[in-house]
């Protein structure tokens, strides 16, 4: 039996051999898969405020990003506020987006599809009679989140279905954004 | 008392490898704590049919000859051909033997049971992969006054509390129940996790005919991508109806149950539901038309006339466009959980350590490797796709049962050579 090592031209920029590997190495040391993720907030005035991450814990020990990222958040215009940054429900479609797109490129590469080109779009509703304490039977949050994607790729449109469908199933924010979370808020 | 091999489990996998070790002149007992086929009696609701057409219950030294190949077997029926099987090989069980414990010794194993200890060279586990219904987590917060039971508990409608239902998984257990459930007047809700859908039908034969003729079922476990994954599959939504309808959860729709995502959480007398319902049943859908594609593509290569209808794709699974995300138990009247999450196999008396914290037994296509002489059986996907069907515990038997007699002859050649080696 002779092997053969396929060489592969699909590429995505998504390292799927380390991947794979570390969910390998996962299995035996499953302790080192426990991961932290962290965000530290300060009030600027008004509605503003400035978030910043940089360290998270995971594989046992401590680590930093490149450098520390910065996300600004207020309230618009229409909410009587000076608008010098992202809603924070905007953030969350952010943090969705994202966490799909990286999702599918990954998927991808694991599959061979080439990626030509990934767009999306996010719409979310809400009815804000909610978090005015207007109506007590309106929640907060968003009532549903459409993703739409386009996405031009060497592959059949079904093909491109089910990376999308295996991207949600492995998403860390779709997760979180479907599923409820138990948050403890203190006050140090 | 001594024997060469003690296998622990009379229904199909133990009966089969019965016949192999048998043909193969391999003195052994059969240990079985109830009856033969005692899960089959004990553990199946009552209009259970099984979910494979009669002809598909190949066993060594058995094919149907009755004259419905295509009908599926009552529970009845099933008992009844199991028992026939274990009579007609002669195997020699030992009914009401409840082991409590296997454990090493010196050459061998050692399994203790309720009616004695027997001493053995190789035991084979045969109790199967579905002792204990596994429940998730959130099972614990289920408010007072709401009645759970599980598929093994559930016999029929009229068992349960007058109200509600909510039922707990979409694969095959869960479909049909909160099928029989909202046809005998119940208001069925079903929480839908990740779940196979399969027509019961395709182009004029079974499901079960494509899958077995195309190669499908026979697929080697070392030969699947990703053989944890494929381990853990669910169960195929597929009922033994006589009328051969097809059980979808767009049927269960049609007749009224309501569909929610996965259970997520049960709070403050609610159960909350997960919002990932449409992507679970977008893959569902693109998973069955990638398999009838493997099919049709099959088809094209046979030649002939296999196909009696021609290919045919189906709509997708139909979702409300905002499935409910809560369900307040008391507003709703829901007086009943059903917990339709799958079972673990019970190893709790193995006390050979090579059992996984998911209670699974670590093996290599049913070959123990940690412990030698051990064999197991049964399993998800042990040897290949159909190691959990009656049909399929025949090509697992005669595959183990070769290695278990390799291993029997290996040992008794090592023990000569030391015998000779010593000088006696």
């Amino acid at each position: 039996m002779s092997t053969t090592t396929i060489e592969t031209t699909v590429n995505n920029g998504v390292n799927v051999a380390a991947l794979l590997g570390a969910r390998e190495a996962l299995a035996k040391a499953p302790e080192a898969a426990q991961f932290k993720w962290r965000a530290t907030v300060t009030w600027v005035g008004g509605t503003f405020s400035r978030t910043t991450v940089n360290g998270y814990y995971g594989l046992g020990s401590e680590h930093q990003h490149k450098s520390e990222f910065v996300f600004d958040a207020d309230h618009p215009e229409v909410f009587a506020s000076e608008d010098r940054g992202a809603t924070p429900v905007e953030l969350v479609l952010a943090g969705l987006a994202s966490c799909l797109t990286a999702g599918i490129a990954a998927v991808a590469q694991v599959r061979n599809i080439q990626l030509h080109s990934v767009t999306a779009t996010l719409e979310a509703g809400m009815d804000i009679r909610g978090i005015l304490g207007a109506d007590s039977d309106v929640r907060n949050g968003f009532d549903g989140v459409k993703v739409t994607y386009k996405i031009d790729a060497d592959a059949s449109p079904d093909d491109i279905k089910a990376l999308v469908a295996q991207s949600q199933k492995r998403s860390a924010v779709y997760d979180i954004l479907t599923n409820p979370t138990n948050v403890t808020v203190e006050v140090a | 008392m001594r024997t060469t091999t003690v296998i622990i489990g009379a229904g199909q996998a133990g009966l089969a490898m019965s016949w192999w070790l048998a043909e193969r002149s391999i003195d052994h007992v059969v240990l079985e704590r109830g009856e033969v086929a005692n899960s089959w009696r004990t553990e199946r609701w009552d209009s259970l049919r099984l979910l494979t057409p009669n002809w598909q219950s190949r066993l060594p030294g058995h094919r149907y000859q009755g004259d419905d190949p295509d009908g599926f077997r009552t529970m009845p029926e099933t008992i009844a051909f199991i028992e026939r099987y274990a009579t007609s090989i002669g195997a020699p069980v030992r009914a009401g033997t409840t082991v409590t414990s296997v454990r090493h010794i010196a050459d061998g194993y050692e399994v203790v049971t309720s009616q004695g200890t027997w001493q053995c060279n190789t035991v084979v586990l045969a109790t199967g992969a579905c002792n204990i219904p596994h429940l998730p987590a959130v099972a614990k917060a289920v408010p007072p006054g709401i009645d759970t039971l599980t598929p093994i508990q559930y016999r029929n409608p009229q068992q349960l509390a007058e109200g509600g239902v909510l039922v707990v998984g979409a694969s095959a257990s869960g479909t049909q129940i909160a099928d029989e459930l909202q046809r005998s007047g119940r208001s069925v809700t079903l929480a839908v996790g990740e779940h196979v859908r399969v027509p019961r039908t395709y182009r004029g034969r079974d499901i079960q005919w494509w899958m077995d003729a195309s190669g499908v079922l026979d697929q080697p476990y070392d030969e699947v991508d990703d053989i944890v994954r494929a381990r853990n599959v669910a169960s195929l939504q597929l009922a033994g109806y006589p009328d051969r309808r097809m059980i979808d959860l767009n049927s269960l729709t049609a007749i009224g149950v309501k569909l929610v995502g996965r259970l997520a959480g049960i709070n403050d007398g609610k159960a909350q539901f997960s919002g990932s319902l449409r992507n679970v049943c977008a893959l569902a859908d693109l998973k069955m038309h990638r398999l009838l594609d493997t099919i049709d593509a099959w088809v094209a290569t046979q030649g002939g006339d296999l196909a009696i209808e021609p290919p045919r794709r189906y709509d997708p699974t139909s979702i409300e466009a905002s499935p409910p995300l809560l369900l307040d138990f008391a507003r709703r009247s829901v007086k009943t959980i059903i917990w339709a999450t799958g079972f673990r196999p019970d190893f709790s008396w193995l006390d050979v350590p090579v059992v996984d914290a998911k209670g699974n037994v670590r093996h290599d296509g049913g070959v123990v490797t940690e412990s030698p002489g051990l064999y197991v059986m049964g399993m998800p996907y042990l040897r290949r796709r159909n190691s959990t069907l009656i049909d399929g515990v025949g090509d697992d038997a005669r595959d183990l049962s070769a290695h278990l007699a390799a291993y029997l002859g290996n040992r008794r050649q090592t023990t000569r050579a030391a015998a000779h080696a010593v000088g006696v």
